[in-house]
């Protein structure tokens, strides 16, 4: 698939797919995650990286069998990994044991929140959430440091507005 | 930018219930799902709808990139000085049962409170940000 819209496109479909897949796992917090960053964002990303650069992908540099054959591997092995998973749902799988399950029992005491999710990262689990916000803050800061400051001398050299993203469109006509 | 009647019109009416529901996951994560996080995305996302249908000017009106760039250091100021108040409180760093002492599960649902507080400000501020950074670029020669 040479057009690049439609390869963005199919990105947040996939995306929303995998939202209804979280919600149908009863994870309805990372099923907005899932559709807010997945479906909305990035797919609003790929769209701005799309309008600086170009619509259409170049033809590919070597023969498809080469990449079809890494695909072919790495998703052998992926299959292969499987086998090794627990069943979907076993009381006894890792996912369930592990961390104690003396939180669940913990949080109605200690903390008097239903939402036990909630205790364990705000409260149990308080400095790992530092550490994401403190990473989420040093994602803005970089992308502000790299791509912040080049917009405004651009803008102030040629005098004129931003280019407006709703400018990009499917039809090819800009 | 002149024939986008219908999403005009839908983005109108879909934006404030998008803000309002970043507000309810926000201060109802305690009892339901989400939180801080989740909100933050959720905000910022609705203001990205607004940005994509009434274009970047219209956003900038709205949200100032000074206050963007505020917020997003105020969220994590706020969030690390949560555990530095605990810590004059009497407590460990982060040990919102200190803020009160004859309630200890008061003390943590005030600081749940605060430091989801702070992780969506910085959250839907950096996602606000990069949505201006990267709308406001022009094409590269």
């Amino acid at each position: 698939m040479r057009q690049l819209w439609a390869a963005v496109m199919l990105m947040g479909i996939y995306s929303f797919l995998g939202a209804s897949w979280m919600l149908i796992l009863d994870a309805p917090d990372v099923a907005f995650t899932e559709a807010a960053v997945g479906a909305g964002i990035s797919t609003f990303l790929a769209l701005a990286a799309l309008a600086l650069t170009t619509r259409k992908a170049k033809g590919p540099v070597h023969r498809p069998l080469l990449p079809l054959a890494v695909v072919l591997i790495t998703g052998a092995a992926l299959a292969y990994g499987t086998l090794d998973m627990p069943h979907f749902g076993d009381p006894n799988a890792p996912a369930q044991r592990y961390p104690e399950p003396s939180y669940i029992e913990r949080t109605e005491s200690e903390i008097e929140v239903p939402n036990v999710v909630t205790a364990v990262l705000a409260s149990y689990r308080g400095y790992d959430t530092l550490g994401e916000t403190v990473v989420i803050f040093t994602a803005g800061l970089g992308v502000l440091l790299l791509l912040g400051r080049g917009r405004y001398r651009r803008r102030k050299k040629e005098g004129e507005g931003p280019r407006e993203i709703s400018e990009i469109d499917g039809g090819g006509h800009v | 930018m002149t024939s986008l009647t219908i999403l005009r019109v839908v983005a109108k009416l879909l934006v404030p219930l998008i803000l309002l529901f970043a507000l309810y996951v926000q201060f109802h994560g305690d009892y339901g799902p989400g939180g801080g996080f989740q909100a933050g995305v959720i905000f910022g996302a609705g203001f990205i709808l607004y940005g994509l249908i009434f274009g970047l000017e219209a956003v900038r009106r709205v949200v100032r990139r000074r206050l963007t760039e505020i917020l997003i250091a105020l969220g994590v100021l706020i969030y690390a000085g949560t555990g530095v108040a605990t810590m004059l409180w009497g407590g460990n760093f982060l040990e919102y049962a200190a803020f009160n002492e004859h309630h200890p599960s008061h003390g943590q649902h005030i600081g749940i409170l605060v430091i989801e507080l702070g992780v969506g400000m910085t959250v839907a501020a950096v996602i606000i940000s990069i949505f201006f950074t990267f709308a406001g670029r022009d094409r590269t020669p």
